[in-house]
């Protein structure tokens, strides 16, 4: 068992993608640095932070994309947006069976953020665009960075998410929580908070996520490849039940006060022994949820 | 500039939006024809609550007004920084609004934002952001942080990011930083009204904002790289 979230990007792409079948596109020897960066005197990488290009998973032709959370968190900045969006497109153009999106971000990377930003609507808008043709986009969520801000909703934009329980989904991160409201709304010392509030057994256990795996690349690699074909297309009814849903749950817990509000939300989504689930496994709790 | 003199300045008197707390919501009649209107005010935090809120009128018109045009009215300080937000999951409910308003343009209804005020990161990407294009008002601001917040997070001196925001849109806030990167089509100025009118007319249905932003100089790579991925043997 190798640790995903301990991996780098290309090292979870070499364990996730048939052996060997990784072709990367703009690779670190085209240089392609972000120009922001060195204007600030920052430290710049060759690929800016992702990898992109085709591979096989199990034979099939797949586009895949690998962020890499050891630089700069992860953050989309101009050049790496653009990459994000040119496999996209080029996934548009050429349909491949799915499109990976091995996603480690904090989001929007402030060192560029008005470019940062208006990147991640355009990866937002050409994922919707790909989906729309009927080529799935999986997310993976696992990294020790977690997946948070304009790319938590990028992931929720894609057809599937796989997580682990280490990995974590959410849009605002608690320390930046913890700055705006302070620590009696958000301690992000609080590791159990943190995980119950935004990590994979509370996302799976809520439907944000749509399979729980161990913090192990071959078990991201199995649920990628359970995954493809599993494209749902978004329509008016797909929509309708959706909101459903988040309206519902909104309604869950109108009544709750602050504290274990995690455990609240489980007990009435129907998850029984929901006060267990932190000390749970992932087979467990991976029972635990209603079909 | 206050919502209800610009929907006064736009649609009339007596035009028809109106104001639930910090949501807007409503139908206009704009050269004859019906308008849906929705988006915020007050500077309204976005959380799941008001990311639903706005998805329903664009669900429902779409199901109850096929191409109907949409205007999303747009003043926000970005998402709510809440725990509770959080465990709602207001990632999933803003990719919620976003999808929704997405699905609207596929099936033809043409959606223009319209900054009138202030617009900051999470509250921004899944409205304006996600139209068919998105405009702003010459005073209203754009942004994802303030100078000094940013010289704070990324440790550099506040007095070089100034420096550099002179010359180089991505560092500063301003909404001609967002129209010289392509975020923002083009500044509202004069007469409202032809102005959206030339919106809904003119605004393109596909993705042109790397592209504007090659063109008018403020964000010169995007464009290129995307392509090359295209091109890539």
């Amino acid at each position: 068992m190798i640790s995903y979230a301990e991996c780098s990007a290309r090292e979870r792409l070499a364990l996730v993608v048939d052996s060997g079948t990784f072709r990367e596109w703009l690779p670190p020897a085209e240089r392609l640095t972000s120009p922001h960066l060195a204007q600030l005197g920052v430290p710049s990488s060759f690929d800016d932070g992702v990898a992109i290009g085709r591979a096989k998973l199990a034979g099939h032709e797949i586009f895949v994309a690998a962020q890499e959370g050891a630089f700069m968190g992860g953050g989309v900045g101009e050049v790496h947006g653009a990459k994000l969006v040119g496999l996209l497109r080029r996934a548009l153009r050429d349909r491949p069976a799915a499109v990976l999106l091995l996603a480690e971000s904090g989001g929007v990377r402030l060192h560029e953020a008005n470019a940062g930003l208006i990147a991640v609507s355009e990866v937002m808008r050409a994922v919707l665009d790909v989906r729309a043709a009927g080529v799935p986009v999986i997310t993976l969520i696992g990294g020790a960075n977690g997946c948070f801000g304009g790319m938590g909703i990028v992931a929720r934009c894609t057809d599937h998410i796989v997580m682990s329980d280490v990995g974590r989904l959410a849009m605002s991160g608690p320390e930046v929580i913890e700055a705006s409201f302070g620590v009696e709304e958000f301690d992000s010392r609080d590791r159990a908070l943190v995980w119950r509030t935004t990590g994979g057994k509370h996302r799976w256990l809520s439907g944000d996520c749509d399979a729980l795996v161990e913090d192990d690349a071959a078990a991201f690699r199995d649920a990628a490849l359970q995954a493809i074909g599993a494209a749902k297309p978004v329509t008016p009814e797909s929509l309708e039940s959706e909101h459903a849903l988040l309206a519902a749950r909104l309604r869950m817990l109108a009544d709750v006060e602050d504290g274990d509000d995690a455990t609240a939300l489980w007990s009435r989504l129907g998850v029984s022994e929901a006060a267990r689930v932190p000390d749970l496994d992932v087979p467990a709790v991976r029972a635990l949820r209603l079909a | 500039m206050d919502w209800n003199l610009l929907a006064t300045r736009l649609f009339g008197a007596g035009h028809g939006i109106k104001a639930d707390g910090d949501f807007l919501h409503g139908t206009v009649q704009f050269d004859g024809r019906p308008l849906t209107v929705v988006g915020t005010t007050n500077h309204a935090p976005i959380g799941v609550r008001l990311a639903l809120a706005q998805a329903r009128v664009v669900l429902d018109t779409i199901e109850q007004h096929p191409e109907r045009p949409i205007v999303l009215l747009i003043d926000t300080q970005g998402q709510q920084l809440r725990r509770r937000d959080e465990l709602l999951g207001i990632n999933r409910a803003m990719a919620h609004l976003g999808a929704s308003i997405d699905l609207a343009r596929r099936r033809g209804h043409r959606v223009i934002g319209l900054v009138y005020d202030q617009a900051l990161s999470g509250g921004f990407i899944t409205s304006g952001l996600i139209a068919d294009a998105c405009y702003a008002l010459p005073e209203a601001e754009i942004r994802v942080m303030r100078i000094p917040a940013m010289a704070r997070v990324t440790k550099l001196p506040e007095e070089m990011l100034e420096a550099l925001s002179k010359s180089n849109p991505v560092f500063a806030p301003g909404v001609s930083n967002y129209v010289a990167m392509g975020g923002v089509r083009s500044l509202w100025d004069g007469d409202l009204p032809a102005a959206l009118r030339d919106a809904l007319a003119h605004t393109p249905r596909d993705d042109r904002r790397a592209i504007d932003g090659a063109e008018r100089g403020g964000r010169r790579l995007a464009a290129t790289i995307a392509q090359r991925v295209l091109d890539a043997a």
